[in-house]
């Protein structure tokens, strides 16, 4: 029955990762819906932004001491990730540490120094949870977290903290079966760990039978909760571990206030002026600005998955602070929403048909895109290089140029700069009369 | 003083070194015209060769575009750039954050290049070349002065010590808002904001920046942004302090304190 285990963990396995597969392949189709945009200039910047901005987490740092807690989730959960090579290892080949033989003398420094960050991720999340719960911080307490996200966002930590405490209970309960010399743990005398031997103390009225249980079962509830973690991870805020790094990568690289050139746009209005430059089959642009998710760019739909819902963004937007009714946070979760929806419909029937719904109106209402004063706060805020004011400013060319919806003001406004060349109406002859008075 | 326009500099077979961009403000806002000749007044004072291009300018399209109407910024921007690519301009300074960013990022894909720079920029140059020199031992050396960030110039173009140096320079003791430089909050004017009515909310952005800006004590607000300088103001005179606390722009700090 030795075999049994061992194939369990392999069917285990392989469905984990199979679902994960699937559905990471689903979100590159989902993010390829987006407009064509080529993004591959100056490599040597872009990977240092990556280093940064993902890997160093710089802008975290505006904020020391969350960065440092955030740091410690981060680092723990990753170099943690180097002992679940061992325990992935064990499960398929039914063995139990086979590191250990392998690098008898640096195991131990390496399992405590598991144990210290596993501690570290643990105390983290506890505080973040009382942050985030308990404390008046106004982006957790916003109503664009309303219902699942919140819960999400508590969940991911809450499943943090019981991964970690399982692995230190797995150790404990290991080290005290080693002193015991039971069975298959006296073959692997690692000594006991700096943390987990703390809760031997707790222990030891356990019969040799139930710490087997105990260690079995913390081992087995580990993996499956990674497991179950890595596949939780696609539906979820915690996806910015994995996609702020290709974020950061491609962000952009040009000064925050240049506006993305409509070269149609372009195009037209120099026929218009020179028109012996128009060539006889000119056909008009298909779409101005951006009505759905498969309108924007590739970028902005990987901007929408990378998003962790922090609400930095929005808690530096002029308008959030001021009661408006825009936040840039909404516009990126409407953004992933939308076009999780959009994908969902392809599973469903391919190809995806008109739902009568869009990321404008279905989703972002004017009012919302009517209060951005294109700041870039939002953009300056965010610690993973996402950019919802692009997304805005598309959608706000969709209003206005293809539904004509403007505000009586922005009418007079362009009447004003087509007809007196100036955003107010003031006659041309009288620009320069200030000179007459200096 | 005379303030020279291209075509009579073309006319006379000179040309302008640099073109001062004046922009819808300061051409027609009365506000923004004081900033403006406080400018011209530096320039010709320093002996610049500049000019204006006069009634030849056009709105950069700025506002439109910001406010979803790329068709006008792109006739906006054709007729400019044909204008100033007529008269071979090199160089362009602008008292404008808004004009400084389009026609400084945005006007180049379009066939617009020029160098272009900020009023503060050439200010700050003219002090390091000891060009400009302040008169006695300035009147606003020790005053309090508190610098608002222009989102054009700060986070969308990384300009955040050019205006700052200038008034250190004046000895003045420069203050901090606590959200300043990248932090900085918005006056409440971008993105075409100025040309209508604000969003419903709690307050209005300029109320909020204003309150922050005369939380200080300072007795000036430095601005470098016409439009900041209206929306800041609006709120120091919504909080009755207009008597107190005065909003200039650095241009007119420095014009102030010239020697001539």
């Amino acid at each position: 029955m030795a075999f049994l285990e061992p194939l369990a963990f392999i069917v285990l396995f392989a469905v984990a990762v199979g679902l994960f597969s699937k559905k990471a392949a689903a979100i590159r189709r989902n993010i390829l819906l987006g407009q064509k945009e080529s993004i591959n200039d100056q490599p040597a910047r872009r990977f240092k932004n990556m280093l940064l901005l993902a890997l160093g987490q710089k802008k975290m740092f505006h904020n020391p001491l969350v960065a440092i807690l955030h740091l410690w989730v981060y680092a723990g959960f990753i170099i943690i990730n180097i002992e679940i090579v061992e325990i992935i290892i064990d499960g398929l080949t039914g063995a139990h540490r086979i590191f250990f033989p392998l690098i008898p003398s640096l195991y131990p420094y390496l399992i405590n120094s598991f144990e210290v960050l596993a501690f570290l991720v643990l105390v983290a999340c506890i505080i973040f949870l009382v942050r985030r719960n308990a404390m008046p911080i106004k982006r957790f307490l916003s109503n664009d977290l309303a219902g699942w996200p919140r819960t999400d966002a508590n969940f991911i930590l809450i499943t943090e903290i019981v991964l970690m405490s399982l692995f230190l209970l797995m150790n404990a309960s290991d080290t005290l079966l080693q002193q015991r010399a039971v069975g298959h743990y006296a073959d692997r005398l690692t000594g006991n760990f700096i943390l987990s031997s703390l809760l031997h103390e707790g222990l030891h009225s356990f019969s040799d039978q139930t710490l087997i249980v105990m260690e079995r079962a913390s081992w087995w509830l580990h993996i499956v909760g990674i497991l179950a973690f890595l596949n939780y991870l696609p539906y979820s805020k915690h996806l910015h571990i994995v996609l702020a790094f290709p974020n950061a990568y491609y962000a952009r690289l040009a000064p925050a206030g240049k506006m993305e050139n409509m070269p149609s746009i372009q195009q037209e209005v120099l026929y218009a002026m020179q028109p012996e430059l128009a060539p006889a089959d000119a056909a008009a642009p298909q779409r101005f600005g951006a009505r759905d998710v498969n309108d924007l760019s590739w970028k902005n739909l990987l901007d929408a998955y990378s998003c962790t819902e922090c609400g930095r963004c929005s808690a530096a937007c002029p308008a959030r602070q001021t009661g408006k009714l825009l936040s840039p946070r909404k516009i990126m979760m409407d953004t992933r929403d939308r076009l999780e929806e959009v994908g969902r419909q392809i599973d469903d029937k391919q190809p995806w048909q008109e739902d009568g719904k869009s990321l404008l109106h279905s989703y972002i209402s004017t009012e919302e895109l009517m209060a951005c004063t294109t700041c870039n706060a939002c953009v300056e805020a965010c610690p993973v290089s996402i950019n919802p004011l692009d997304i805005i400013l598309q959608l706000r060319r969709n209003l206005v140029m293809e539904e004509s919806k403007t505000p009586a003001e922005w009418a007079a406004l362009f009447s004003n700069v087509e007809n007196n060349f100036a955003p107010w109406k003031f006659s041309p002859d009288d620009r320069d009369s200030w000179t007459r008075s200096v | 003083m005379h303030v020279p326009t291209v075509a009579e500099l073309i006319a006379q077979g000179k040309s302008p070194e640099i073109l001062f961009w004046v922009g819808c403000a300061g051409s027609f806002d009365q506000r923004a015209q004081r900033v403006t000749k406080a400018f011209a007044q530096i320039l010709d004072q320093v002996e610049i060769n500049y000019a204006i291009l006069g009634k030849e300018e056009c709105c950069t399209g700025d506002p439109a575009r910001r406010a979803g109407n790329e068709f006008l910024f792109q006739l906006m921007a054709y007729q400019n750039i044909q204008v100033l690519n007529g008269y071979g301009i090199k160089k362009i300074v602008t008292t404008c954050p808004h004009c400084f960013n389009t026609l400084k990022n945005e006007y180049p894909e379009l066939g617009g290049n020029y160098e272009v720079i900020h009023h503060t920029t050439l200010l700050q140059q003219l002090i390091n070349e000891g060009r400009i020199k302040l008169k006695g031992g300035g009147t606003f050396a020790g005053k309090k002065i508190v610098y608002h960030d222009s989102c054009y110039l700060g986070r969308a173009n990384g300009i955040y010590e050019a205006p700052r140096e200038i008034l250190e320079w004046l000895d003045a003791d420069l203050v901090e808002m606590k959200r300043c430089r990248s932090n900085g909050l918005c006056c409440g004017a971008g993105g075409a904001q100025m040309f209508k009515e604000e969003e419903k909310g709690d307050t209005r952005i300029n109320t909020e920046r204003s309150k922050e800006a005369l939380a200080t004590g300072a007795g000036i607000i430095a601005a470098a942004c016409p439009f900041c300088n209206t929306m800041l103001s609006d709120g120091v005179k919504l909080a009755e302090k207009e008597e107190q606390v005065q909003v200039l722009d650095v241009a007119e700090l420095i014009a102030s304190q010239l020697t001539k």
